[in-house]
C-alpha cells in the first residue's frame, strides 16, 4: 500500500478515504486523477469523488462495511485511467504583489534568496491550470507554479487571512475567494466574483479552466 | 416566528448539514452536535434534518411570535419560559408572547432549539445550514443578532410535554472523567510518520481546549507531537474529525466549519460516533484520543442510530398512548 510507484490509500475516519497518486505534481497526473474522479463518483455508496493536488478524497454516502472492494477498484481504475484532458477557460486576473494583503513577499522574497521583482516576475509568469477546487467555496488551487518560489506552509495558521489573497502554501499557489484562516504565505491580492452560491453552478472556476495572473501593482 | 432578543457569542441556524457540495469547496457546516439535533426534531415530530438554532454561549432570550411546540438538547441548560423551568432533552409548549431564557450552562457546550416544523430559512445548495466562510445559508449566512426574526415552518405534531434520555448519559463512555472527554479515533495517513514515542505522547496526553476552539476546528495545547521529517503534503480532501499537526506539534480537531482541503499531516480521525463529545467538550476542559478500528467505528455507530431508534420508538409510543386516551 505504500511502495513508491503504487498510489496511497488512507483512511479518513468512517466518512470519507484518501487516495493519493504516485509520482510527480504535474498536469499529466493530474489529468488521470480528474479520469479517476469521474469513473469513481458513479460507484454506489460513493457522495462525491473530490480531486486534490494529485489526489482524490472519496466521501461515502454509507460506510462500506468492507474496504477491500473499494480499494481494488480504485488501484485498478487509477492503473486503467487514461488522461482526461478537459478544454477549459482561460481567466485573466490582475494582482497588486505586496501591501497590506501581500505582507508576506518580502520573507517569500527573503526565503528564496530572490528579490521582490523577481518573486513577482516568476509567480506571474505560467500560465495556470486549475487542478482542484476546495479548502473554501470557490477557491482553486493551481499548478504550474515555479519551484524557486516555494516556501513551506505556516507554523502555525492565520486566524484569519483577506479575500482576494494570492498566496503560496508550500510549491502550489492560489488565490482566496473570502476571508478565512489559512496556513498558507499572501503575496498579493485580487478582488474577482469566485462564488456565488445563487448560480447554476456555485464556483466559477472548474478544474481544467487557465489563470494568468497580470502585475497591476508591486508595492514594496 | 421567532425573535432572538439577545444572543452571547456566534449562535447560528443548523441543521444536519450540506454533505454533497465539496467539490465546489463547500464544507459541511451543520450542527456541531448532529445527535442533539436529531433528538431535539425527533421529539417535536420533524424530518430530522429540520433546522434548528446552535447555541454556544448564555445568556441567550427569544420570542415566540405565535403558539408552537418547541425543545432543547444537547448542553444541560438552565432555562425558562413564562416562570417555568425547562428541564434538558425536554419538549414543551410555547405561547405568542412566551420569552424563553437560557440562564445557565452546567454541562456540555452547545444547546439546540428546535421547534415545530423547523426553522424555515431558505435551502441554499441543498442545506439550511449557516457557511459562515461563504456567508450564505442560515439567516443571511451570519450569526445571529439581537432582533432577528426567524420564520418556522407550520407544524401540526403533538405538543404535550415530553422528555427523553440525553445522549450523554446513554451512549455514555467507561472511564470518562467529568472534565475530561475521551474521543475514538482512527489513525489517518501520516499516522506513521511519527516515531512511537510520539504516537505514545498523542495517545496518553491529555490535551487541553484552547480558547481558539470554534466551529472552524479545535486547536489543542500540550506537549508537542512531531514527525520524524517535516511533512509536507499535497492538497487533499479533508472531513470534520480529522486532527491535522501544524510544524508547531499542537494538534487541530478540524470541526463543521473546517476547511475542505488541507495539506498538514493528518495522524488520526474523530469517529463520526464520537464527533458531538468534541462539539459538547468546552473551551479550557481536557481531551484524550483512544485508538479504534474501522470495523468498531461502525459499530459505534450502530450504537448512536439504536439509540435514536429508541428514542424515535419512545415517542411514537407516548403520542399513539396520548392518541388512545
Amino acid at each position: 500500500m505504500t511502495a513508491p510507484d503504487r498510489p496511497r490509500i488512507s483512511l479518513l475516519g468512517t466518512s470519507a478515504l484518501l487516495f493519493e497518486a504516485p509520482g510527480t505534481f504535474d498536469l499529466p497526473h493530474q489529468r488521470r486523477i480528474w479520469a479517476l474522479a469521474a469513473t469513481a463518483s458513479k460507484w454506489p455508496d460513493i457522495r462525491e469523488a473530490i480531486p486534490g493536488i494529485t489526489n482524490l478524497m472519496l466521501t461515502f454516502e454509507t460506510p462500506p462495511r468492507e474496504l477491500d472492494a473499494l480499494i481494488t477498484a480504485l488501484n485498478e481504475s487509477w492503473d486503467a485511467a487514461e488522461s482526461l484532458a478537459i478544454g477549459g477557460r482561460e481567466i485573466r486576473l490582475p494582482v497588486t504583489y505586496g501591501g497590506e494583503v501581500g505582507s508576506s513577499l518580502q520573507s517569500v522574497a527573503d526565503h528564496c534568496s530572490l528579490s521582490i521583482d523577481d518573486v513577482v516576475a516568476i509567480h506571474a509568469a505560467p500560465l495556470y491550470t486549475v487542478f482542484a477546487l476546495g479548502s473554501h467555496p470557490g477557491y482553486c488551487y493551481l499548478g504550474g507554479m515555479d519551484p524557486r518560489i516555494t516556501m513551506p506552509r505556516r507554523q502555525t495558521p492565520l486566524q484569519r487571512s483577506a479575500g482576494g489573497s494570492v498566496s503560496i502554501g508550500g510549491s502550489q499557489t492560489g488565490v482566496s475567494a473570502s476571508p478565512g484562516p489559512s496556513g498558507w504565505h499572501a503575496i498579493g491580492h485580487t478582488s474577482w466574483t469566485f462564488f456565488d452560491p445563487s448560480w447554476p453552478t456555485p464556483a466559477a472556476l472548474a478544474p481544467g479552466d487557465t489563470i494568468r495572473f497580470e502585475i497591476k501593482r508591486v508595492i514594496r | 416566528m421567532i425573535e432572538i432578543l439577545s444572543v452571547t457569542g456566534p449562535a447560528s441556524v443548523q441543521d444536519l448539514g450540506r454533505f454533497d457540495q465539496y467539490r465546489f469547496g463547500v464544507g459541511t457546516s451543520g450542527a456541531m452536535d448532529d445527535i442533539a439535533l436529531r433528538a431535539g426534531n425527533i421529539l417535536l415530530g420533524n424530518d430530522e434534518n429540520d433546522a434548528a438554532v446552535e447555541i454556544p454561549m448564555i445568556p441567550f432570550k427569544l420570542r415566540f411570535g405565535r403558539d408552537m411546540a418547541f425543545a432543547l438538547t444537547g448542553a444541560s441548560v438552565e432555562a425558562e419560559i413564562a416562570g417555568r423551568a425547562i428541564p434538558p432533552w425536554w419538549r414543551s409548549h410555547a405561547r405568542a408572547g412566551d420569552v424563553l431564557t437560557i440562564k445557565a450552562i452546567s454541562r456540555g457546550a452547545r444547546s439546540y432549539l428546535a421547534v415545530g416544523g423547523g426553522i424555515d430559512v431558505p435551502v441554499v445548495l441543498g442545506s439550511r445550514s449557516t457557511q459562515l466562510r461563504g456567508e450564505f445559508g442560515g439567516l443571511h449566512g451570519r450569526p445571529l443578532q439581537p432582533g432577528d426574526i426567524l420564520p418556522c415552518a407550520a407544524s401540526t405534531a403533538a405538543v404535550g410535554e415530553l422528555g427523553v434520555e440525553p445522549a450523554d448519559i446513554s451512549l455514555a463512555r467507561p472511564n470518562a472523567a467529568a472534565d475530561e472527554t475521551i474521543v475514538r479515533v482512527v489513525v489517518a495517513g501520516e499516522y506513521d510518520a511519527f516515531d512511537a514515542a510520539t504516537q505514545a505522547l498523542f495517545w496518553s496526553s491529555h490535551w487541553k481546549i484552547t480558547p481558539q476552539s470554534n466551529r472552524y476546528g479545535y486547536r489543542l495545547q500540550g506537549p508537542a507531537v512531531k514527525p520524524k521529517a517535516p511533512v509536507e503534503k499535497r492538497s487533499h480532501g479533508i472531513v470534520p474529525g480529522v486532527i491535522q499537526i501544524p510544524p508547531n506539534g499542537q494538534p487541530i480537531i478540524q470541526m463543521r466549519d473546517a476547511q475542505t482541503s488541507g495539506g498538514y499531516p493528518k495522524i488520526a480521525t474523530v469517529i463520526r460516533a464520537d464527533l458531538w463529545r468534541v462539539g459538547q467538550a468546552r473551551l479550557g476542559s481536557k481531551l484524550r484520543f483512544e485508538q479504534t478500528t474501522y470495523p468498531d467505528a461502525l459499530a459505534a455507530e450502530a450504537e448512536m442510530s439504536a439509540y435514536l431508534d429508541r428514542l424515535r420508538t419512545n415517542v411514537r409510543l407516548v403520542e399513539e398512548t396520548r392518541t388512545c386516551r
